[in-house]
Formats: structure tokens, sequence, C-alpha cells
């Protein structure tokens, strides 16, 4: 009760953004304690300031659970992540998934070729906005694509394409037409359009 | 609710206490009843407790106290060494703590009296607190090395093991160097500041030498028999600079073959190792470490370091003092920036479940530290870390060192080490 008097409303609404997940005001929960270890390589509330790794707030939560799988099981191509994700049982991923997927996306601010971004815009709509909606900006089946750090889109679409990560069957089909009809360079101009959008 | 009483009880008669013994500026420090937390020492340890426990507890009073007005990374400054980075990319300010509501002291504390609960510095004020952070750093045994010395390291033989002025000065030593001179290198026995480190720092001046003064020699006079990450330098250094051919950059004199130095004559930069004597054109000391001197004047210390609760971080011989970074006992933590961020926000968690009178969550802890060989060449050792029995523990089956030859993935790691570099020092400062 004293401490809850003392609290006025507008700490009490900061508690509740900042916290996002941490919630409880004056207190820190078990997600928020495991989320935050993963704050030094993936940035504050994992929005990543780059150039390549990955950003993972706003990942959907059974995208993170199933990539977290996927780094354990070796069946994706990694540095480091395999050795890192090792080290946490289900439920702990669980909780990081959830606390991740209430944080907002950021797009990076990050250079990108305007002419290339302009042709990726169209070979997105054709190969990819089926299922990565809204120019890639809805995080569904993947991560956001829209505003992530190109380099790390690069590594990932460079093991599918060489068989080092494993890949649906859906994207890989698509990703071997568009690879079919323009080449490695549509693939880059594909990028440039989702490092171009920044708002 | 009882616990927040008698918590709020006694912050009130040690408030009336120190008012009474430091006149009003003990009293000015009392704000209202708030909970205040006085962190000592605003590097990464310190920086990241303030940082996490405003983040999950606005309303705790947070004063960090540091004599800088900025920062420099110890971390990526051998990347100024090698002449790929300017000193200006590892400088930070406090300006960012400050606007999260953080009052940040630029001064010296020369004193805690756990007792009383309050802090005194060297401008002669004092800080009330609840909860105090003791972050200091390494200190360094200057006189581990006869002939080395705190003023011979400011003067011309630079240990640049805190990164800033030291830095600069072993860079234009290097800079100045002429092409076929000798570097040589001493680094320290375990335990100290980023274990890699110094191997590292070998590799990113053997990097420089390698495109600019392709003559120059590199000695490591070493007091131990293995480093961490070793197979991989090892791997790395013959890869890139020779090593282990007659015409290898780098020679490493582990202990058992002589590398334990006896003594330096600063005058000469002239090394007397049992393997014998080496005259440098450029030398660098990086001396056994402690704890931070603010740590031993406090009582914190048994031996050479501050041993502490691995849940709290709470000093095991000083109540209401936490210690977290390099200078506490966290093994098997490694004394390492990632570390010391990752203590910080299970030590903040702690402080502020302690002072809500709510349970602390089981902890967690990740360490990652990078290391750069050459240009396109990143290396990385990780480990996720839990709490059971009362101890920090490595949980089996994760972590380990980055994995047999792959130039793609070594160039990822790079590029993965400098984003760490951006996003931990967002963490901490931004």
């Amino acid at each position: 009760m004293v401490k809850l008097k003392r609290l006025t409303l507008p700490v009490m609404l900061t508690v509740g953004v900042m916290g996002a997940g941490s919630a409880l005001a004056g207190g820190v929960d078990r997600a928020a304690i495991l989320a935050n270890t993963c704050a030094g390589c993936h940035g504050p509330d994992g929005v990543s300031t780059g150039p390549a790794t990955p950003s993972i707030a706003g990942l959907p939560e059974e995208y993170f659970i199933d990539v977290m799988k996927m780094f354990q099981e070796g069946e994706r191509r990694n540095t480091i992540m395999g050795r890192i994700a090792k080290g946490y049982t289900d439920e702990e991923i669980e909780l990081m998934a959830k606390y991740f997927a209430k944080l907002p996306h950021r797009p990076a601010a990050q250079k990108f070729d305007p002419v290339k971004a302009k042709y990726g815009k169209k070979l997105h709509e054709k190969y990819c906005e089926k299922c990565h909606e809204e120019g890639g900006r809805v995080a569904d089946s993947s991560g956001p694509l829209a505003g992530q750090w190109k380099p790390y889109l690069q590594f990932t679409l460079d093991d599918f394409i060489n068989g080092h990560s494993e890949v649906d069957k859906k994207m890989k089909k698509k990703l071997s037409k568009l690879i079919r009809k323009e080449g490695m360079d549509g693939v880059r101009a594909v990028l440039e359009y989702y490092a171009s959008e920044q708002k | 609710m009882n616990m927040n009483r008698r918590g709020f009880i006694k912050t009130s008669i040690a408030g009336a206490v120190g008012a009474a013994l430091y006149g009003s500026h003990a009293l000015a420090a009392h704000h209202g009843g708030k909970k205040r937390v006085v962190v000592v020492g605003g590097g990464i340890g310190g920086a990241t407790t303030a940082k996490y426990i405003k983040k999950y507890d606005p309303s705790i009073d947070v004063t960090l106290i540091e004599p800088n007005p900025h920062y420099y990374t110890c971390f990526m400054s051998n990347e100024v060494l090698g002449g790929h980075r300017q000193m200006d990319s590892i400088r930070f300010d406090y300006e960012g703590l400050k606007k999260k509501g953080i009052r940040v002291v630029q001064d010296t504390v020369t004193d805690i009296d756990a007792a009383g609960q309050i802090v005194r510095t060297a401008s002669g004020k004092t800080y009330q607190y609840d909860r105090c952070v003791v972050s200091p750093g390494v200190d360094f045994k200057y006189e581990a090395i006869p002939g080395y010395s705190k003023a011979v390291a400011e003067s011309s033989i630079p240990h640049a093991w805190k990164a800033g002025p030291q830095t600069e000065m072993l860079r234009k030593q290097l800079e100045a160097m002429p092409d076929g001179g000798t570097f040589v290198m001493v680094p320290p026995p375990n335990p100290f500041r980023c274990p890699p480190g110094p191997y590292e720092r070998v590799s990113q001046i053997a990097s420089y030498f390698k495109e600019h003064k392709p003559n120059c020699k590199i000695v490591i006079l070493d007091p131990k028999n293995k480093f961490s990450k070793f197979g991989l330098f090892m791997d790395g250094w013959k890869r890139h600079y020779g090593y282990g051919t007659d015409k290898s950059m780098i020679t490493w004199i582990p202990a058992d073959k002589g590398g334990k130095v006896i003594k330096i004559d600063p005058d000469t930069k002239t090394v007397h190792a049992e393997a014998g004597t080496f005259k440098a054109d450029v030398l660098n000391i990086i001396p056994p470490q402690k704890a931070g001197a603010i740590a031993f004047k406090t009582g914190l210390t048994k031996g050479d370091w501050c041993p502490v609760d691995h849940m709290t971080f709470e000093s095991t011989l000083k109540k209401n003092i936490h210690v977290v970074g390099d200078s506490s006992i966290a093994s098997p933590l490694p004394k390492s920036g990632y570390a010391a961020n990752s203590e910080a926000k299970i030590c903040a968690a702690a402080i502020v479940s302690l002072l809500n009178g709510k349970k602390m969550p089981e902890p967690s802890w990740v360490n990652t530290c990078y290391s750069i060989i050459a240009p396109g060449d990143g290396i990385s050792v990780a480990m996720v870390y839990a709490y059971e029995n009362g101890k920090i523990i490595k949980v089996k089956g994760s972590g380990g060192l980055t994995g047999k030859y792959d130039p793609e993935l070594r160039k990822r790691e790079e590029m993965y080490a400098h984003s760490w570099f951006n996003n931990i020092t967002a963490d901490v400062f931004g």
C-alpha cells in the first residue's frame, strides 16, 4: 500500500510501456530476466542497431520458437546462435518468445539503393507478397522483413539458396523461381526494397 | 508489506543519523522517502545497473558517481591499435542515462561507510543509500613487475588495459615504430579482465604490421602456458601471420619456455625474462590485476577480488553493497564486458526486488566474447549460465567456441562482432 500510493499515474504508465512484459511495477519477472540477456547482441528491447545482427522485437511467438529449435537442432546455419540456443529449455524459449512478440519492431536505419529498391518492390509483389504481406511488414510466417538488417536477410537467403539451412517448401519454390527469372540481382533488389522500408 | 515498512523505517533512521552526522548534504540526499541507490563507477557494470534499476522501477532514485565525463570501452580498443577504428567510436558519455532520470555525478568516491550507508566523494559531498552498487573495474599490481610502475605506464610503457589516453599512447608508438622493429607484449596471469584480449591485441597489431610494416616482429612473454581461444588464435596466426614457420611475425613464449618476466628496464624498454633479454621498440605490459581501489578501502575484498552472493551480487562481506563486473568473483562467468552487462541486469533485478519486498525471479546470464584475428576473420566464445544450489553454473550442452575455419562464417562473425559492439554500448549508455 505504502508503495502504491507513492506511484503516480504517469509513473505507472511509464512502467507499462518500458517494461512491456516485465510488467509489475517495482517487480521483475523471469521473462524479462531471460530476454534482457539477449540485448548485448540484439539491442535494447530487441531492437538492433546493426549493422548485421537482426532485431528480434516483434518476432511472432511461433516463429521465434521454431527458429530457436532449428538452431538447437543445427537445421539452420549459424555462427553463434546454435551455441546460445542450446542453453535454454522449451519453457524458457516460450517465455522469451512471448516477451519479444509484444515488443514493437522498429525498422533499421540503413543505406539502400533507391533504384534497385524500386525494382525490388515489383519483384516482392510478384514473388513474396503472398506470404510476406504488406511489403514484408506483416510478421506471420517469418519475422518482419521490412526494415530488418540487410546483411542478416542476405545471409539467411544465401543459406537457403545454398542448401545450408532448411527451407520451407513454398519458400524454396518461390525463391528458385525468382532466381531463375531474375538471377541473384533480383534477390538483391528485393533486399534493397526491404531495407528501404524505414517507416 | 512488512518488509516494505521495515525497510522504510530503517531508511528513515539511517537518514536521520546521516543528517545529524554529515549536515545538510545527507539531508539533501534524502529524497522524500524515495528509495535510493548509489552506483559507484560508470563502466559497463555500473552504467548497466543504474539503467536497469530505473527501467525496472522508475520510482527508485538512482545516482551514478563516476570521475570521468566519458567512458572509453576497453572492448574494440584493440581495433584502434590495429588502425581499423577511431578513438571517438569507443568513447561514450552519460547523456543517455541522464535522460532516463539517473542523476550522474562527476566526482570521485573516496569512502563508503557501509554501516552508515553513506558514500563520500572527493568534493566533500555525501550520498545516503538504501543499496549501493560498486563497480570499479580492475586495478593493476604494477609492483609485481620490477621496474614497472604507474608513472612508467603513464609516460612511456602503456598497459592500455583501460582504454582512453593509454590506447592513444600505444597507437602513436606503433605508428612511429620503424619497419623491422620489435613489439613486445607481456600479458597478465589469470584471472584478468578480458581473457582473449591480449591475444586479440597481438592479432590486431600483426594485421597493422602485415599491411604497413611487414618486417616488424612481435614477441609475447607470457606467464601462462595456455590462454582463451587458444586453438583458434594459433590457427588464425598460422593462416594470417606465418605462425610456426621461419618467417613467423609472432613469437609466443609461454611460461614453461621462459616467458615469465623477471624485471624490466623502462629507459631502454628491455625486458629480462627467464628465456633471456628482449629489447623492444614498443613495449606493452599488462600487469597482474585486482579489484579497483575503492573495493579494498570499503572492505569488500577477499584476496584480490570481491566475494558476492550469486543471486543478488550483494557482497558477502558488507551488507547493502553489491559488486558487479570485473571486481566481483562471479566465476564461472568471466571478467568480460558482456558478463559485466549480464551481471548488472541481475543485480538491478535483485535490488529492485529487495527494495520492493518482492521475490527475485530465477536469474540467467549470457556471455559472448568476440575477437577479430584479422579483417574479415572473427571468432567467438559464448555460454549460457544458470543459478543452481546458490552458485552460477554453466548450462550443460550450451556455449563453446567458433567451429572449424569457414571463410564465409568468419566474415559474418566479424560483422556480428561489430553489431555486438553497437548493441551492447546502446544497451549500456543509450
